[in-house]
C-alpha cells in the first residue's frame, strides 16, 4: 500500500483518472454501483476501458454489464438511487443518452422536487462524446446545454485528468443527479496526477491561468486551446485569463463575475454548437451584472450550426478552432 | 390458482376496507371537482378499486410501489394516510409532497410509494432499480409497479421486462388492463390478442387474471410476491379491469360501445365483492360499520385538504437541489 503511494506516477491519463475515481468511490461506499453496456471485465471493461478491473475487484453484482437498453439502464439507476444507492450509469456515448431523456429529465431531475424532498436521486451518468475523431453525426454531439437547462441536474466536465478524477468523485458522492461528460478522444491524454481521494467541488470554477486584459471562459478540451492562445498573446502584450468552469450547471457565477470584473472583457468558448449554447447563458449573466464595467461585448466561440459531419475537411470546418478563440480575444481587446 | 379457502375473514375485510376507501374517496373527489371546489386533472380509478385493494393486501407495508397518474386507488390501498394524500391533491403545503408534486406525482416513502409518474410506461425501469437495491441489500422487499394496457406499447416496458428477467429482480409488473388507453381500445393499439402474450418473449413468469375478482387477484398477487421474495424473480400480471369514468374526468366515453359499458357496469366489482362477502356470512352490519368509518375518514380528509394553506412560494427554491437555491 505505502509502496504504491510512493511509486505513484507523477502523471495520469484521463482514462486512469476516471477509473481511479470510480475505484475510490466503490472502496469508500458499498452503495456505489456501476451499470452499462460491456462494462464488466469479461466484456472488456467498457468500450473505452474506463471500468477495467472494477468488476474483478468489486464483483459483477456491483459492476453490471447491461443489455443495450438505455431507458432501462438509467431507469434502474434512478430506482436504485431512490433506495439509497449511488449508481454510476455509463452511457457509452452522449447521443445515446437521448434515448434515456425521459428518465433523466422527467424523473432523475425532478423526483426530489416533486416529492417535496422526501426522496433524492444521487445518480451519476458518465458519457463520452466530442467531434474531431470521425465518428460522424450520431456519435459526437455536445449536448450539455440540454441538461444544463433542466432544473435539478448538475453537469460537469474536466479539462485535465486531475480535475476529471476529482469532479467524478464529487459527482458520485453528491446527493443530486449529475451528468459527467468525458471526451472520446482524450482517454489517453495525460496530465499531472491527482492526490488520492482529492475531490474537486461542484459549482467551483478554476483559474487555469491568470491574466489582466480579457477572460476566456470555457470547459473541457477548449481550455487547452485557450491556454495556448493565452501563451501566444502574451508575446503581443495581451494578458489573457483562462477560467475553467468545470461544473457547467450550476456554474460558478461568482467566479465568472469576479474574473470579468477584473479583466472587463470576456470570451466564452465551447465545442457545442454556438447557437443556444451554454455560452449564451454565461454571456447574458455577465452582461446583466457587469454591463457598465465591460469594455467590449462578450464574445462567443462555438461550433457551426450543423450536424457533426463525417468528412475530415467538413468536420474541421464545423468545429470551433483555436484561431477562433484568438480572433475573439483580439475582437474583445480591440473593441 | 388462488386458494380461496385460505383467505380468512380478516383478510377479506382488509381488502373490503381498502377498496371502499378508494371507492368513497373517488366519489368525493369527483363531486368536489364537478362542483368547482377543486380544480385538478383527475383520472378516476372507479371500477379498478378491487384490483388495487387485493394487490396491496398481498404486500408488506414496506414493499415498494411505483404507479401512475391513474394512481389514487393504488396509493390509498397501499396505505398513504388520506388527509396527507388529499392535501397533496389539493396542492396544499401540508400534502405528502408539500404541494410540489400534485395528483400525478405522489411520493410517500413511509408507505413504500416511491414514484408516481405521469409519463406512460416510465415507472417500470425505475421499479427495476428499486428491486435491484433490494436484491443487493437483501432486505426482502418486493417492488410492485402498476401501469395500464397502453403502457405495454412503450419501449420502456419491453426493456424493463427483459432486464428484470435476466437479473431475476424481485419485481412484479402489474398491467391494469382497463381495455382502453385514452380513447383507443387495445385491439387497435396492440398486435397480439392478449397482453400476456408479450411475456413469453422475455422468458418472464406471467399470469392473466380477472383483476375485478378479489379472490383471483389476491391469489395472483400473493403468488407473484412470494415468488419474488423467495428470490425467484419477476412476474408479469395482466389484470383485466374496466374504468367507468373514461380517461380523464369529463370524458364522456363516447368511444366505448354502449353495450360494453353496460356489461361492465353490470359487473361492477364493488357491489359484487360486497355480495361475495355477504355470501360468506359476513354481516351487513359489519360492512356498514366499515363504510361509515370510511365515510368519516374521507369527509375529514377532504375538509382538511380544502381548509389547509397553500405552500410558501419560497418552496420553489427548495428541493431543486439538496442545497436550497439562494433567493
Ligand atoms: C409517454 C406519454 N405519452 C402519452 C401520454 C398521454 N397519455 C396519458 S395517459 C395515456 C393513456 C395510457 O393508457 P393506459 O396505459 O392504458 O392507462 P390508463 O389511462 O388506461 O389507466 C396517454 C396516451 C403520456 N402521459 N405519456
Ligand atoms: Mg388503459
Amino acid at each position: 500500500m505505502s509502496e504504491q503511494a510512493v511509486k505513484q506516477p507523477p502523471a495520469m491519463t484521463f482514462g486512469q483518472a476516471i477509473n481511479m475515481a470510480m475505484d475510490e468511490a466503490m472502496a469508500l461506499d458499498r452503495r456505489v454501483i456501476m451499470m452499462g453496456e460491456d462494462i464488466a471485465d469479461d466484456q472488456g471493461g467498457g468500450v473505452f476501458g474506463a471500468t477495467k478491473g472494477l468488476s474483478a475487484k468489486y464483483g459483477v453484482d456491483r459492476v453490471r454489464t447491461t443489455p443495450i437498453s438505455e431507458q432501462a439502464i438509467v431507469g434502474a439507476a434512478v430506482g436504485a438511487a431512490l433506495a439509497g444507492y449511488r449508481p454510476v450509469a455509463e452511457i457509452m456515448l452522449m447521443n445515446f443518452v437521448t434515448v434515456a431523456m425521459d428518465q433523466i429529465v422527467n424523473h432523475a431531475a425532478k423526483l426530489r422536487f416533486m416529492s417535496g424532498g422526501q426522496t433524492s436521486v444521487p445518480l451519476t451518468i458518465r458519457t463520452a462524446t466530442g467531434a474531431g475523431v470521425g465518428f460522424g453525426g450520431q456519435h459526437s454531439d455536445m449536448l450539455e446545454a440540454w441538461f444544463a437547462h433542466v432544473p435539478g441536474l448538475k453537469v460537469a466536465t474536466a479539462s485535465n485528468p486531475a480535475d476529471a478524477k476529482g469532479l467524478l468523485l464529487s459527482c458520485i458522492l453528491d446527493n443530486d443527479p449529475c451528468i459527467f461528460i468525458e471526451n472520446s478522444a482524450s482517454y489517453g491524454v495525460s496530465g499531472p496526477a491527482a492526490e488520492p481521494g482529492a475531490r474537486v467541488p461542484l459549482g467551483k470554477a478554476a483559474v487555469a491561468r491568470e491574466g489582466e486584459d480579457v477572460t476566456v471562459i470555457g470547459y473541457g478540451p477548449p481550455i487547452a486551446h485557450a491556454l495556448a492562445v493565452a501563451e501566444e498573446m502574451q508575446a503581443d502584450g495581451i494578458s489573457v485569463e483562462v477560467l475553467d468552469l468545470r461544473t457547467i450547471a450550476p456554474f460558478d457565477v461568482e467566479g465568472v463575475l469576479a474574473s470579468v470584473r477584473k479583466t472587463r472583457r470576456a470570451v466564452v468558448v465551447h465545442e457545442a454548437v454556438r447557437a443556444f449554447g451554454v455560452g449564451a447563458e454565461v454571456s447574458s449573466v455577465i452582461h446583466e451584472n457587469l454591463f457598465d464595467d465591460l469594455k467590449a461585448p462578450v464574445q462567443r466561440v462555438g461550433s457551426a450550426f450543423a450536424p457533426v459531419p463525417f468528412s475530415p475537411v467538413l468536420e474541421q470546418a464545423f468545429l470551433y478552432q483555436r484561431q477562433d478563440i484568438a480572433d475573439a480575444v483580439l475582437k474583445a481587446v480591440k473593441h | 390458482m388462488s386458494d380461496v379457502e385460505t383467505m380468512n375473514d380478516e383478510l377479506l375485510l382488509d381488502i373490503y376496507r381498502r377498496a371502499n376507501l378508494v371507492y368513497q374517496s373517488d366519489e368525493k373527489m369527483r363531486n368536489l371537482i364537478l362542483s368547482g371546489s377543486l380544480q385538478i386533472l383527475y383520472y378516476s380509478p372507479r371500477g379498478q378499486e378491487i384490483l388495487a385493494a387485493a394487490l396491496m393486501a398481498a404486500l408488506n407495508a414496506d414493499d415498494y410501489l411505483v404507479t401512475t397518474y391513474r394512481g389514487i386507488h393504488d396509493q390509498l390501498a397501499k396505505g398513504i394516510p388520506s388527509s396527507d394524500l388529499w392535501a397533496e391533491f389539493a396542492g396544499k403545503g401540508n400534502g405528502t409532497c408539500k404541494g410540489k408534486g400534485g395528483p400525478m406525482h405522489i411520493t410517500h416513502p413511509e408507505t413504500g410509494v416511491m414514484v408516481t409518474t405521469g409519463i406512460v410506461g416510465s415507472g417500470m425501469p425505475i421499479a427495476n432499480g428499486l428491486a435491484l437495491s433490494s436484491q443487493l441489500e437483501g432486505d426482502g422487499k418486493v417492488t410492485v409497479v402498476c401501469f395500464g394496457d397502453a403502457a405495454s406499447n412503450i419501449g420502456a416496458f419491453h426493456e424493463s421486462l427483459n432486464m428484470a428477467q435476466i437479473w431475476k429482480l424481485p419485481v412484479v409488473f402489474v398491467c391494469q388492463n382497463n381495455l382502453y388507453g385514452e380513447h383507443t381500445p387495445v385491439a387497435l393499439s396492440t398486435g397480439c390478442d392478449e397482453l400476456i402474450d408479450r411475456a413469453p418473449g422475455y422468458g418472464i413468469r406471467a399470469v392473466q387474471v380477472n383483476g375485478n375478482d378479489a379472490f383471483a387477484m389476491y391469489g395472483a398477487a400473493k403468488a407473484a410476491v412470494d415468488h419474488a421474495r423467495a428470490g425467484n424473480g419477476p412476474t408479469f400480471i395482466e389484470a383485466k379491469t374496466f374504468r367507468f369514468f373514461g380517461h380523464l374526468l369529463g370524458d364522456d366515453s363516447h368511444y366505448i360501445p354502449a353495450e360494453e359499458m353496460a356489461a361492465a357496469k353490470a359487473a361492477d366489482p364493488i357491489p359484487a365483492y360486497r355480495a361475495a362477502l355477504l355470501d360468506r356470512q359476513i354481516t351487513e352490519a359489519t360492512l356498514d360499520a366499515i363504510d361509515a368509518q370510511i365515510a368519516e375518514e374521507v369527509e375529514a380528509a377532504s375538509a382538511h385538504a380544502l381548509a389547509s394553506d397553500y405552500p410558501d412560494p419560497a418552496e420553489l427554491r427548495r428541493d431543486v437541489f439538496e442545497k436550497e437555491i439562494a433567493a
